[in-house]
């Protein structure tokens, strides 16, 4: 029983911050039809804002939400400076630009920052464990289910109840139209990428407070996940990245239970085997498109 | 009187493709005016160009006297534009309340709840689905509320791009009675059409295209009685 507690809550946790992540690629994918590869960076620019406000004496409490920002406004400053000149070219144009903000960013922390990782103190709450008579859980892991979900929960409600939300979601849906209804293309693009930076920046929270550094590859890996995600979920439609990160966290905490403890290095191998075979059987994903997306 | 919009010989290319070749026409205030044709005459293509959405690659479109031309897309709504696009386009992952929110994202947010109370009172089917996610509604009710969207600005000038394509024909009637009667009530229409018996019946003036050109204009009731359109769109009389 206490195994299964303790599962569930890793596959939750897990999940959820993949969840965060990939929600974040399919909204700008959603109007623009690219995949930033620069996205995982953005976690990184979060972690290092933290980083640099903890050394300025700023509380992490304070710290966090601020850094967070900083990863929204920073998506929002790509976006002006490297993808809106080339607006209307090719998403693949856009693609292999978002693989160049990568690089230059990755190599602008190695040189100005450090190429070795540095630690970020964490709080006290997010140590130790919570014992429920015979289950112990990370306090961490709990903190990120409730804060991923809460995220999941104010952005599905700023989507459906606010105007700029349903324009949002009417430009996915078809930006040419919604520009002839008066909805502002530059406005929405740039509420894309806000979105999306401010969800990288709150999963390198709970990214950070499960493991106390920041390096400038940090965003990388949990940035390869989010795009399984996107992918299995299917690209169409936010639902299917929700949907993908749920799964693919479910999986790494199935395999991190499963597997013998020498076999644990396998766990990625074996998660991407079986979602290779998933994509054999359907490949555009759980949510299947039932439109081109509109550029 | 001045006219509302004046296309002056504008053409659209795709490459070395010309869809539309130097044509001009005009629309006066209150008027009701049909450009019809076969499948790729250039009609669509006109109307892109009217709202923005291709290049002109010659010639100039104004609007109320304004320069079409230098105008971006999303400020026609703003100018009184409401467009209805072929193939009715509707916004189907949003319920029906949803894309008439979108239709109406100019106005103040208290005016578009009730612009959406008084445009669902013309259309009852879209009340009782209010809620119901666009992309579930049958061809007639989408087609519906692709023209109720455009309503949600009060639009002083309606772009109706082929309401009546796939409709079952007892909702064609019902569409064309809707665009008749809110010419009837001041709105002045441009309207492309392949239902060319029924767009004449409603329309004041006509314009015909093939192959890019205008080949015809005059007043619909001439054309509707005109042996050669007859042959041409409407079958042997």
């Amino acid at each position: 029983m206490e195994q299964l507690i303790q599962f569930a809550i890793s596959a939750l946790s897990l999940g959820g911050t993949y969840a965060l992540l990939a929600l974040g690629l399919a909204t700008v994918f959603g109007l623009l039809g690219f995949l930033n590869f620069a996205h995982g960076d953005l976690m990184t620019i979060c972690g290092y804002s933290i980083y640099f406000l903890l050394a300025a004496g700023v509380s992490f409490f304070i710290a966090a939400p601020i850094a967070i920002l900083v990863a929204g406004l920073a998506a929002v400053l790509m976006e002006r400076i490297a993808f809106r000149p080339l607006r209307g070219r090719s998403p693949m144009s856009l693609l292999i630009t978002s693989f160049a903000i990568s690089l230059a960013l990755h190599v602008c922390f190695q040189i100005f920052i450090s190429p070795k990782s540095k630690p970020i103190p964490i709080p006290d709450v997010f140590s130790g464990y919570l014992t429920f008579g015979e289950v112990y859980v990370s306090k961490a892991q709990i903190i990120s289910i409730i804060v991923s979900i809460l995220a999941l929960i104010l952005l599905s409600a700023f989507m459906t109840k606010t105007r700029i939300g349903i324009a949002l979601r009417a430009s996915a849906s078809d930006f040419t139209v919604a520009r002839a209804m008066g909805i502002k293309a530059n406005q929405m693009i740039m509420l894309a990428f806000a979105i999306s930076g401010v969800l990288a920046g709150i999963a390198a929270v709970m990214w950070i407070a499960q493991r106390g550094a920041v390096s400038p590859a940090m965003g990388q890996g949990p940035m390869i996940k989010a795009l399984i995600a996107v992918i299995i979920g299917g690209l169409s439609h936010p639902r299917g990245a929700l949907y993908g990160g749920f799964i693919l966290g479910t999986l790494e905490a199935i395999f991190l239970y499963i597997l013998p403890d020498s076999w644990v290095l396998y766990r990625d191998a074996m998660v991407l085997v079986i979602l290779i075979s998933f994509l054999m059987v359907r490949p555009n994903g759980i949510v299947a498109p039932s439109t081109e997306p509109m550029r | 009187m001045a006219n509302l919009l004046d296309v002056v010989d504008i053409e659209v290319a795709y490459g070395p493709i010309k869809a539309v070749k130097r044509i001009s026409f005009y629309v006066r205030a209150g008027e009701l005016v049909t450009i019809i044709g076969a499948n790729g005459a250039g009609k669509t293509s006109t109307l892109n160009a009217i709202m923005g959405l291709e290049p002109l690659a010659h010639g100039s479109i104004r609007y109320k006297g304004a320069d079409l031309g230098k105008i971006p897309v999303e400020k026609r709504a703003v100018l009184g534009m409401g467009v209805s696009p072929e193939g009715r386009r509707i916004f189907g992952d949003l319920t029906v309340r949803e894309n008439l929110i979108a239709g109406g994202i100019t106005l103040s947010s208290s005016l578009c709840l009730d612009r959406i109370e008084s445009v669902v009172g013309r259309f009852p089917i879209l009340a009782e689905r209010i809620q119901q996610t666009a992309g579930t509604l049958s061809g007639g009710e989408q087609q519906m509320l692709a023209i109720a969207r455009a309503l949600m600005i009060a639009p002083e000038f309606l772009i109706l791009d082929e309401p009546s394509l796939g409709l079952a024909p007892k909702i064609v009637s019902q569409v064309f009675e809707l665009i008749h009667q809110l010419n009837q009530e001041g709105m002045t229409v441009l309207l492309v059409e392949q239902n060319v018996r029924k767009s004449l019946a409603i329309a004041d003036r006509a314009y015909v295209m093939e192959l890019g050109n205008i080949v015809r204009e005059g007043s619909a009731e001439d054309m509707s009685s005109d042996q050669k359109i007859h042959e041409s769109y409407l079958g042997a009389a």
